[in-house]
């Protein structure tokens, strides 16, 4: 990740770190030591966080292994919590996980807040995805009609109508849906919230890199940190983002198909709103802009996230000429003034994905280790009902209904491989 | 079809469908259409790629034996467009290349003059050159003078679905090529795949139709028929036009079914 500057309204990497245990604290044991936990969750990110936080309170000795917890893939995203307008063809299991996560996120928000006193800027806001000319309209049109055969609440609307919602839209814009169950949160305040939650449920955090998964009789026993701590676990949580499958020690038969998916993001900041006036942008603002998908993302306090390429460049995480370009061009196209905002950062992260483009979660055909990854597109909105689902398995219990799709067993190799039927 | 196969170069291929990989949803729906569109070549973009992952779209490839032909989608210039084949050559060990120079991002339509300048430095090279052109008969034939190993002519635009716009533009270029004439850019559906055979195409390459179809894998088993049927069709020698009817069954020497109704037995 590189940044050209930060915003001081986000907490940093370093105001993360206050979280961190101090040396008196829950503490991190010394290099070349044991150490065991009923739980040890591999990756700090969104989903390793909740993972951790949920088994804590579930009342199971949790350990979290990540050098920087609550950086990756949550510093980029913008956190649309986008069920409806990231709905494709053919992914209609995957609305349905979408869908029961939106719906725990108040709830969620609400414990986490409460657990952590931090705020995560979350923010029913809804969302306009618009159309800019004939033909994006026409594919627009098409989305809105599976929308709607999905029985999603979608409301399709004018050009003229998109603009009195949102003035600051270009003239051009030739129609739109307007999805007012769309919503956002901060990913980085999530990830902030998240990092106190797991402190103050007795998460001990291991500032390090698991190197290898450790195995011994026919199952994992924990990990192996670049520190030379030997981490002894009855459950491993594989939660490593784009590198779950890069896990040394992991048997290839149930090592998880992830592909690092490149993502340039850009920060933007929107004037203060004055008395009277309206908001810049008042919702999240997507469309297709010649076949390429463009999102606006406005926070409250005043940061406008711009995203999001995609491509497919191994792990690479450079910030291109090019990259940037397309996203001012095609959000210029959408919204004219946002060339007199300052551009405050341009990021790039790296989604997790897999083959059929859902995550990965529950236990593996190797007893004792779990997945929670390969959530691509859909980390931030999917974090409340991983947390849950993981907090299921990991208590010995079984994956809850809508998670049961999604097991990591689909992608071993034979008969019983899964096949996503379109509806 | 076996008994009559594609030859570019000097490869010869069974199916002639050839697919492109961009706009698919995900990698399980490629990997679906891919298998059911039968195909034996596919091209990747280059620009956006790296090769070295596992897990990517060359892995889907490779898992089907689908031989990979690069492409230099997103140049603009014939200097990007040699830069890029040369980076493809070393990254995936193959001289063959799709050539692309798209003269602006509205239409991406090809620019005929650097995608001549292109054709001839790679083939110089030796590359094995399938140049994406315009459906211009003396372009392509040019194309063919500088050694590409086809033409591949388009429909209408890249995406646009509008089938081929200027069908007796396709019949002037199949009627004097001596390498193969791939239909590139513009197919919508079945008909217009199969439309392009009958012209005389000895393929069709096509991405969008099936990666943006609701179902891919279906339209892809559609394209792959429709393709054997354009061929079979064009091959069968289709019937000429006529302005009246001419009945197809005899008139003469008809059973007497029926003693009420003479004349049984016109048309069918």
């Amino acid at each position: 990740m590189r940044s050209t500057s930060s915003i001081p309204a986000a907490p940093s990497p370093a105001q993360l770190r206050k979280f961190s245990p101090g040396p008196a604290a829950a503490s991190a044991p010394a290099p070349d030591a044991h150490a065991t936990a009923d739980v040890a969750v591999l990756g700090g990110g969104l989903i390793g966080l909740v993972t951790a936080w949920r088994a804590a309170q579930q009342g199971l000795r949790t350990a979290l292994v990540d050098p920087e917890p609550g950086g990756g893939a949550a510093r980029v995203a913008a956190g649309m919590l986008a069920a409806v307008t990231e709905l494709h063809y053919g992914e209609e299991r995957l609305l349905a996980l979408n869908l029961a996560s939106v719906a725990r996120y108040p709830e969620f928000v609400a414990e986490l807040e409460e657990a952590s006193g931090a705020d995560t800027g979350y923010r029913e806001c809804g969302t306009l995805a618009v159309a800019l000319d004939t033909d994006d309209r026409a594919h627009l049109r098409e989305v809105h009609a599976l929308q709607q055969r999905c029985g999603l609440t979608s409301q399709w609307l004018t050009g003229r109508e998109c603009r009195r919602l949102e003035p600051m839209l270009a003239p051009s814009v030739r129609g739109g849906a307007r999805v007012d169950g769309d919503h956002q949160i901060d990913p980085r305040r999530l990830a902030a919230a998240l990092l106190c939650a797991c402190e103050r449920a007795g998460v001990v955090f291991h500032r390090s890199c698991a190197v290898r998964l450790r195995t011994g009789r026919d199952r994992a026993e924990g990990v192996e940190l670049a520190d030379g701590v030997r981490l002894s676990a009855g459950r491993t949580v594989l939660a490593l983002g784009s590198r779950s499958g890069q896990l040394a020690g992991v048997p290839p038969e149930v090592a998880p198909p992830v592909r690092p998916v490149k993502g340039q993001v850009l920060r933007l900041r929107m004037p203060e709103v004055r008395p009277g006036h309206d908001p810049f942008l008042a919702r999240t603002v997507r469309a297709v802009v010649r076949g390429g998908a463009l999102y606006l993302v406005p926070r409250a306090d005043g940061e406008l996230v711009v995203g999001a390429t995609s491509e497919e460049l191994g792990w690479d995480t450079t910030v291109t000429a090019g990259g940037v370009y397309e996203l001012l061009r095609d959000a210029h196209e959408l919204v004219p003034g946002v060339t007199e905002l300052p551009l405050a950062e341009t990021n790039c992260g790296l989604r997790p994905g897999t083959p059929d483009n859902a995550p990965l979660l529950g236990p593996t055909a190797l007893p004792g280790l779990q997945l929670a990854t390969g959530h691509h597109r859909n980390g931030v909105l999917l974090t409340p009902v991983t947390g849950d689902a993981l907090a299921a398995t990991l208590t010995g219990g079984e994956l809850p209904d809508e998670a049961r799709p999604f097991t990591p067993g689909r992608f071993a190799p034979g008969p019983a491989r899964h096949q996503e039927q379109p509806v | 079809m076996a008994d009559d196969p594609l030859t570019i170069g000097d490869t010869a291929f069974t199916s002639r469908l050839i697919m492109g990989t961009g706009g698919a949803p995900s990698l399980d729906v490629l990997d679906r259409a891919l298998r059911a569109s039968g195909t034996e070549l596919t091209t990747v973009a280059m620009r956006r790629l790296d090769p070295s992952v596992q897990g990517s779209v060359l892995t889907v490839l490779e898992r089907n034996g689908i031989r990979v032909l690069p492409n230099t989608a997103g140049c603009y210039t014939a200097g990007e467009a040699v830069l890029t084949a040369r980076l493809a050559r070393e990254a995936l060990g193959t001289d063959w290349v799709k050539l692309e120079v798209i003269a602006d991002e509205r239409t991406l339509l090809p620019d005929p003059v650097e995608l001549l300048d292109a054709a001839e430095t790679l083939v110089d090279d030796g590359f094995t050159v399938l140049p994406y052109t315009n459906d211009d008969p003396v372009l392509a034939r040019k194309l063919e003078d500088a050694g590409c190993a086809a033409v591949m002519p388009l429909g209408s635009p890249i995406g646009s679905g509008l089938g081929i716009r200027n069908p007796h533009n396709f019949q002037l270029i199949t009627e004097q090529a001596g390498v193969p004439v791939v239909l590139d850019a513009g197919a919508g559906t079945a008909s217009d795949v199969a439309f392009a055979m009958e012209l005389g195409c000895d393929a069709v390459m096509l991405a969008s139709a099936v990666t943006r179809a609701q179902e891919p894998a279906l339209m892809a088993e559609a394209m792959r028929h429709a393709v054997e049927a354009g061929r079979l069709a064009r091959r069968a020698g289709r019937i000429p036009r006529r302005h009246f009817a001419e009945a197809s069954s005899p008139v003469t020497g008809v059973a007497d079914l029926d003693p009420e109704r003479p004349a049984f037995g016109q048309g069918g």
